[in-house]
């Protein structure tokens, strides 16, 4: 490209290396988009490998032994009704071969580049400033100048990288996934375009350019959630995450109008200098870093604005996997520790983000503890632990946020593939016996370990890491997380200011507290999912339960390939105690240059060093707290005495509330929705729109000129003689008006 | 004796415009225009004992016109007689909007 030469920043260490080809990267997947939205627009679907009963014409019988694969990827509990009776029948795009090379591909080549930039940055040693690239003038408009410009720093990196090697993974697994859905090109041209956004996201030197992200993932996500929009729920869930994330977008706007206001800028790099001139803790800063995370509690699942994440589960379960667990909603993350130099500089915003983290964390887990819909355990969990990175970013401990951003998003990719890969044998099951049971319900499974032993390892793998259990990787980044929020109660700037009247240190504290009992929690509901799906006896049913098997393998690699992140994601970022494993906090020095200085300004100057006992009794209670966990849901579950959902009495009492995720979604309707809803209809539909604006502006005007013409079309008698009379009456005023005067 | 002549052209004026008010009669009608006319030639006559000979030239030209005007006027009402069997204006308004 020959605009590279001009664009770069000249001087720059990074200038003249790999990096200088930084716009390709979102430009990759964009292609991609492209090539299969092209494709999917060609409608014709051919029937997929021949079915051995189709031809011998025994129509009742559904026998598809050997066709593991031969089913419909879908894993809606009811989406049986939506294509009748054809059980036996698979359909499958034309172009889905093309599509399976073309889609993965450009992810990978994406990862390639990536990886090649992250060694040259390596390469080039210490970097302060980030690698900008403009391309041309995008909003010139009076004081207002934004660029289209990408920036390339060590944050940036680890999220690009996270991105492209995840997503890659992820694409992979759903070439099994969807191979046999018919809008197979369409998922994957959603699924690059988002990727593309992501990283436009990720990448974006400013805040608008970071918003066409943010927007452009939302989008995405509203489209891959409604992927089977023929059904309503699906269609219903999707709108419902647009229209809670345009909740959250407008907080985003207000922060960034005010930071344009009052810093003129909106570059990164010039609000990270300019944000000095604003007063320390002032209300200023503060309205601009909570109005900021009002962006992020909608696109990061946190409350109030939550509830969108468990209904997106509607989607297909790999982009459930990429979107709604392991890149887009950690976007809220990002943008806060991409921010941290404002976060810093405001005590008040950084507890109430910790105190949302913490509530959002505890309060998730919770209902992940009632939950029968295997997807929906892992969807709270993923809030929950949102909940987490917040209570890190929050507290001023941006690497250990960025840290268990980056765990999480392998253990977590990891269940939903799991998931995934788990939903796909019982819906296979269920296919070839043409029943209609929800194969999403954990009710419906038990036992499946003799089925899927790769699946099984694997997810124990995830579950432990996400439990906490020391050595895989969410033990690291969750108990660094929790030590952050510890230490900062005793000596910071969050510790001396006051949220609500209370001192910030008895409210770090208070979520220090809430944390280990999430902890605890989740320990409980993973091993509860863990059990009830893979353990006991088997509650399929007796004709299903020979058709359950494993997943083919391009879907269990990309699993085996995420076994071993969750087991030694850790390593990214190891704890001065375990120096004996190897080099001790990598990710700090590698993120040092961009959130360094705003962490050691939270942390009044000093990096906060923890007394060996302290250090050792603060990993000593996490992981009492992770087997506590464990063992009391080996103990006290009974998956024995689970029956299948269609036979399972009603819960009664705390559990039903837990069930019913505390009714926050009836609250909401009652309390926003209907009146929103009833205003909507009553006065701006009954009495704006066809009151003011048909009533009295169209059908108004229209009226009067018709007055009007009514008028003139009586004056127009067609009676010459009155004509006449006109004629001389007029003559005889403007003679008179002339001699009068 | 212009005096005279004027006064007798605006009795004559106004009987005519009177006539063409209140009369129904197409041929009528036509008459008191004829009438108006002839009394605007009257009041050109005798200004030209005063004034020179352009008013007699212009009396000329208003016969000439009149002239002309009769023979279509006539023939535009005997048109109309024949399609609706009256002259009356009161039963013709085919300008109304």
């Amino acid at each position: 490209m020959l605009l590279q030469h001009e664009v770069s920043a000249a001087g720059h260490p990074l200038a003249g290396t790999v990096a200088e080809w930084l716009w390709l990267l979102p430009l990759l997947p964009l292609l991609g988009f492209v090539i299969n939205g092209l494709l999917s627009l060609v409608p014709a679907t051919v029937l997929g490998p021949a079915d051995p009963d189709m031809a011998h014409g025994a129509d009742g019988a559904h026998g598809e032994a050997g066709h593991g694969v031969a089913v419909h990827a879908h894993d809606t509990a009811d989406d049986h009704g939506a294509h009748g009776d054809d059980h036996h029948r698979v359909v499958r795009h034309r172009y889905a071969g093309l599509t399976s090379i073309v889609g993965p591909a450009v992810l990978a080549i994406a990862f390639g580049l990536a990886v090649a930039m992250f060694f040259a940055m390596r390469g080039v040693g210490e970097m302060h400033a980030p690698f900008v690239q403009r391309y041309f003038s995008w909003m010139p408009a009076g004081s207002l100048h934004i660029d289209a410009a990408f920036q390339l720093d060590q944050l940036s990196m680890v999220m690009v990288l996270i991105i492209t090697g995840v997503g890659t993974l992820i694409h992979l697994f759903s070439i099994g996934y969807m191979q046999d859905d018919p809008g197979y090109p369409r998922y994957f041209a959603y699924l690059n375009l988002f990727v593309a956004f992501m990283l436009v996201l990720v990448l974006g030197a400013n805040y608008p350019v970071l918003f066409v992200g943010w927007e452009g993932v939302g989008l995405c996500s509203y489209l891959l959630i409604g992927f089977w929009f023929s059904e309503k729920a699906n269609a219903d869930a999707g709108k419902k995450a647009f229209i809670v994330n345009r909740i959250g977008d407008f907080g985003l706007l207000i922060a960034m109008f005010l930071l344009f206001a009052n810093l003129g800028t909106l570059d990164f790099v010039g609000v990270n200098e300019g944000v000095a001139r604003l007063a320390f803790g002032g209300p200023l800063i503060t309205a601009i870093c909570l109005f900021m995370f009002l962006g992020c509690t909608g696109k990061s699942a946190q409350i109030p604005l939550y509830v969108w994440l468990p209904d997106a589960m509607a989607g297909p379960t790999p982009v459930s996997a990429l979107i709604h667990a392991a890149t887009m909603v950690t976007a809220g993350v990002y943008l806060i520790a991409r921010s941290s130099a404002l976060f810093s500089m405001a005590p008040v915003a950084g507890l109430t983000v910790t105190v949302i983290g913490a509530l959002t964390a505890i309060f998730a887990a919770t209902i992940g503890l009632k939950q029968w819909d295997i997807k929906k355990v892992l969807a709270y969990s993923t809030v929950s632990q949102l909940g987490y990175m917040f209570m890190g970013v929050g507290s001023g401990a941006y690497v250990a946020g960025i840290f268990h951003l980056a765990t999480h998003a392998f253990f977590k990719a990891l269940l939903f593939l799991g998931s995934g890969s788990v939903i796909f044998a019982m819906h296979a099951a269920y296919h070839h016996t043409g029943s209609h049971e929800d194969a999403q319900d954990m009710r419906n499974m038990g036992g499946l370990s003799r089925y899927m032993r790769v699946t099984w390892i694997l997810m124990w793998i995830a579950t432990l890491a996400i439990a906490g259990v020391p050595f895989f990787a969410g033990f690291f980044s969750k108990d660094e997380i929790l030590g952050s929020v510890f230490l900062r109660a005793h000596e910071s700037t969050l510790a001396d200011a006051s949220w609500l009247g209370i001192p910030g240190t008895a409210v770090l504290y208070a979520c220090y507290a809430l944390g280990l009992a999430a902890a605890l929690l989740t320990a409980i509901y993973m091993t509860r999912m863990m059990i009830y799906t893979f353990h006991g006896p088997n509650r399929t049913g007796d004709a299903e339960r020979e058709h359950l098997a494993e997943a083919p393998w391009i879907m269990t690699g990309p699993l085996v390939v995420l076994g071993i992140l969750s087991a030694f994601g850790g390593w990214l970022n190891l704890p001065a105690l375990t120096s004996f494993l190897g080099p001790v906090g990598a990710l700090d020095r590698w993120l040092e240059p961009v959130v360094g200085e705003s962490a050691l300004r939270v942390t009044n100057g000093v990096a906060p060093e923890a007394a060996h006992n302290t250090e050792l009794a603060l990993v000593g209670s996490a992981v009492a707290i992770a087997l506590i966990g464990i063992i009391i849901a080996a103990v006290r579950l009974k998956p024995a005495r689970l029956v299948p959902k269609a036979r399972s009495p009603e819960e009664h009492g705390i559990e039903r509330v837990l069930a019913n995720k505390y009714y926050v979604d009836e609250a909401y309707d009652r309390v926003v929705v209907n009146p929103t809803v009833g205003i909507s209809r009553g006065v701006l539909w009954k009495g704006i729109d066809q009151g003011l604006i048909d009533g009295v502006l169209v059908n108004g005007s229209a009226r009067l000129a018709r007055a009007f013409s009514s008028f003139g079309s009586w004056a127009q008698s067609g009676q010459i003689g009155t004509y006449a009379w006109v004629l001389v009456i007029g003559v005889l005023a403007v003679l008179g008006a002339f001699t009068i005067r | 004796m212009l005096a005279e002549a004027i006064f007798f052209s605006a009795v004559l004026f106004a009987i005519g415009v009177i006539g063409v008010l209140t009369r129904r009669n197409a041929i009528i009608i036509f008459m008191c225009v004829e009438l108006m006319l002839n009394a605007v030639n009257l009041s050109f006559v005798a200004f030209a004992r005063t004034y020179g000979v352009a008013g007699q030239v212009f009396v000329f030209f208003v016969m000439t016109v009149a002239a002309a005007e009769a023979a279509v006027g006539l023939a535009i009402i005997i048109a109309m007689f024949r399609h609706k069997q009256t002259v009356n204006l009161q039963n013709i308004n085919l300008l109304k909007g």
